[in-house]
Order: C-alpha cells, then sequence, then structure tokens
C-alpha cells in the first residue's frame, strides 16, 4: 500500500516532473476560476435580489465571505503541509508551506478590507475590536509573521522549517476566527450559511456565494501551483533541467 | 434593470465598487507577483550562464590549464 502510493507519488517528487505537471493543470485552473467567477458575479450582482435589510451593499458578501474561506483554508493546508515538512523532511512540503503564505495573506486582507467597507454603511464603524474581526487579524499577521520568518535565514531550508514550525503554532487561532460570532456575541453577524443544518439565506442569494467559493478555491490552485513552480526554478537553479529550460524558454513568461 | 441602476447599486456604489475593486487588484498582484519573480530569475540564470561561458573561453584561449 504504502509502497503504491510512493510509486505513484514518485512524479510528483521530483522538482521538474512536478514542475510539467503542474504547467499543463495551471491553465485549467486559472480559466476555470475566471468562468466559474463570471458565472458567480453575475448571479450576485444582477440576479440576485437586494437585501430587505442592508440593500445592496450586501453583494459585497460574494467576494467577502468567499474570501474568509479561502483565508482559513489556505491556513489549514499550509500548517499541513508545514506538518509534513518538519516530520519527513519533504522539500516539496517545504515549498509549499512558504508559498501559501502570500496567497493566504492576500485573501486576508481583501476579507479585512472587504468586510471594514461593510461595516461602515451596516454598523456605522469602518472597525470595531470584535471578537471576529481581531482574529482576522491576528490571523494576517501570522501570514506575514511567517513570510518574514522565512525570509530572515540565510538558509533556505532553515528558514522554510521556521516557517512550517511557526505555520503549525497558528493553527489555534483558526477555530477562534470560526467561532468568534458564536462564542462572543459582536457587531459582526452570526453565520448564515452552514454546510451541516439549513442556511438562514434564500437560495437566490446564497448561489452565488458558493459559486464564489468554488471560483476562488480554483483561483487558489493556479496561484499556488505558478509559485510553486517559479520557486523550484529558484531552488534548483543549478541544476541541468532549469539551465536547460532557461535556454529553450527564452523570452516566455509561461 | 437598467445599466445605469446597476452601477448605482441602491446608492451604495462607492462602498460595492471600492469593495470589489481591491478584490480584483489584490489578486491581480498575486498573480503577477510570481511572474516578474520568475523574469528575474530566467534573466539572472542566462546571464551566470554567459559569465561562465567567457570565463571558459577565455582560459582556452590563453591556453591556462584551470586549478
Amino acid at each position: 500500500m504504502i509502497h503504491k502510493a510512493l510509486h505513484w507519488s514518485a512524479p510528483l517528487a521530483s522538482p521538474p516532473s512536478f514542475y510539467r505537471l503542474a504547467g499543463k493543470i495551471r491553465p485549467w485552473c486559472l480559466c476555470l476560476a475566471l468562468l466559474t467567477a463570471a458565472i458567480g458575479l453575475y448571479g450576485g450582482l444582477v440576479m440576485a435580489p437586494p437585501d430587505y435589510q442592508q440593500g445592496d451593499v450586501f453583494r459585497i458578501i460574494y467576494i467577502h465571505v468567499p474570501s474568509a474561506w479561502m483565508s482559513l483554508f489556505i491556513y489549514a493546508t499550509m500548517a499541513v503541509a508545514g506538518l509534513v515538512a518538519l516530520v519527513w523532511h519533504v522539500k516539496l512540503a517545504e515549498v509549499v508551506t512558504v508559498q501559501s503564505a502570500p496567497i493566504g495573506a492576500a485573501f486576508t486582507l481583501i476579507t479585512l478590507v472587504t468586510g471594514s467597507i461593510w461595516g461602515e454603511p451596516t454598523w456605522g464603524t469602518w472597525w470595531t475590536w470584535g471578537a471576529r474581526l481581531t482574529s482576522e487579524l491576528v490571523l494576517l499577521f501570522f501570514y506575514l509573521g511567517i513570510i518574514g520568518l522565512y525570509h530572515a535565514f540565510e538558509d533556505r531550508r532553515q528558514g522554510a522549517r521556521a516557517a512550517a514550525f511557526l505555520s503549525i503554532v497558528g493553527i489555534v487561532n483558526l477555530p477562534i476566527v470560526h467561532y468568534s460570532v458564536k462564542w462572543w456575541n459582536t457587531l459582526h453577524q452570526g453565520t448564515t450559511v452552514r454546510v451541516f443544518g439549513p442556511s438562514t439565506i434564500d437560495p437566490s442569494m446564497l448561489w452565488p456565494i458558493l459559486v464564489m467559493a468554488l471560483a476562488t478555491h480554483l483561483y487558489w490552485a493556479a496561484s499556488l501551483l505558478g509559485r510553486i513552480r517559479t520557486d523550484l526554478l529558484d531552488l534548483e537553479s543549478g541544476k541541468r533541467w532549469v539551465r536547460e529550460l532557461s535556454q529553450v524558454r527564452e523570452g516566455s513568461s509561461r | 434593470m437598467s445599466l445605469q441602476s446597476f452601477f448605482a447599486m441602491g446608492g451604495y456604489a462607492p462602498y460595492v465598487w471600492s469593495a470589489y475593486a481591491v478584490f480584483l487588484l489584490v489578486l491581480v498582484a498575486d498573480y503577477i507577483a510570481p511572474i516578474v519573480r520568475r523574469r528575474r530569475l530566467l534573466r539572472d540564470l542566462r546571464a551566470r550562464m554567459a559569465r561562465q561561458e567567457a570565463r571558459k573561453q577565455r582560459r582556452a584561449s590563453t591556453g591556462r590549464v584551470s586549478s
């Protein structure tokens, strides 16, 4: 069983094979992301009716909530990769950990800024030190800390392992972000979309959120694969396959 | 629904569209960053390989054996 798994994952572990495979998958993820985003945004901005309390400003939900989900999802995958990197010393897992952080930071920043823009007309304030907002800000600091820690080391693999360690420490923040609206009663509204049990949102408003969630996941896959590819070129710049590639693909951006 | 009322967003246009602009700009930046890095990496690598090649040829022309 383990041998079979190793056999199948062997091409993944080899940087040139992974580079080629990722290069084939990435454009598909990106195209599907743009397609689903177009459908989701049409559904959210055009087809969904305005909210009976908030009017049209609620439409920020179609980027705010999927981005918030991504900020947690990316952190979880990054920490899992970090664990694999620390325990089994898998080079590719180190790369995944380090390269996940900027994408996670991007989605966390989007969540905070769009939430702030949404808060002004609905709560009357851009920011409050509520549990949800504060823990999401802490999440951003974890992402930035992981990026900073990685760059603080001269040795890249040492830096990646330190970053992996910090990413595992930060897992404690994830349930706090998730359950904050349940544990503390603050300005931030409660959960309206549920995986288990009925969602307290009309289906005509709900489906574009789910489609946008799919779009952001696809974008994440494309972005991560692109970043891993670039990082592999850097890590392996002395190797023959990168040297050959740099000559053949001269001037190409792919 | 008219195009005008779509852009007006029921009076919330500045909020809705600025939020969507942030979403777009941050993700575009995320998309461009590795492309820029990749281009710089390959350019540096080609320059390094060209220098190595030049050094090799210089050695060959002076007839010195590399130590």
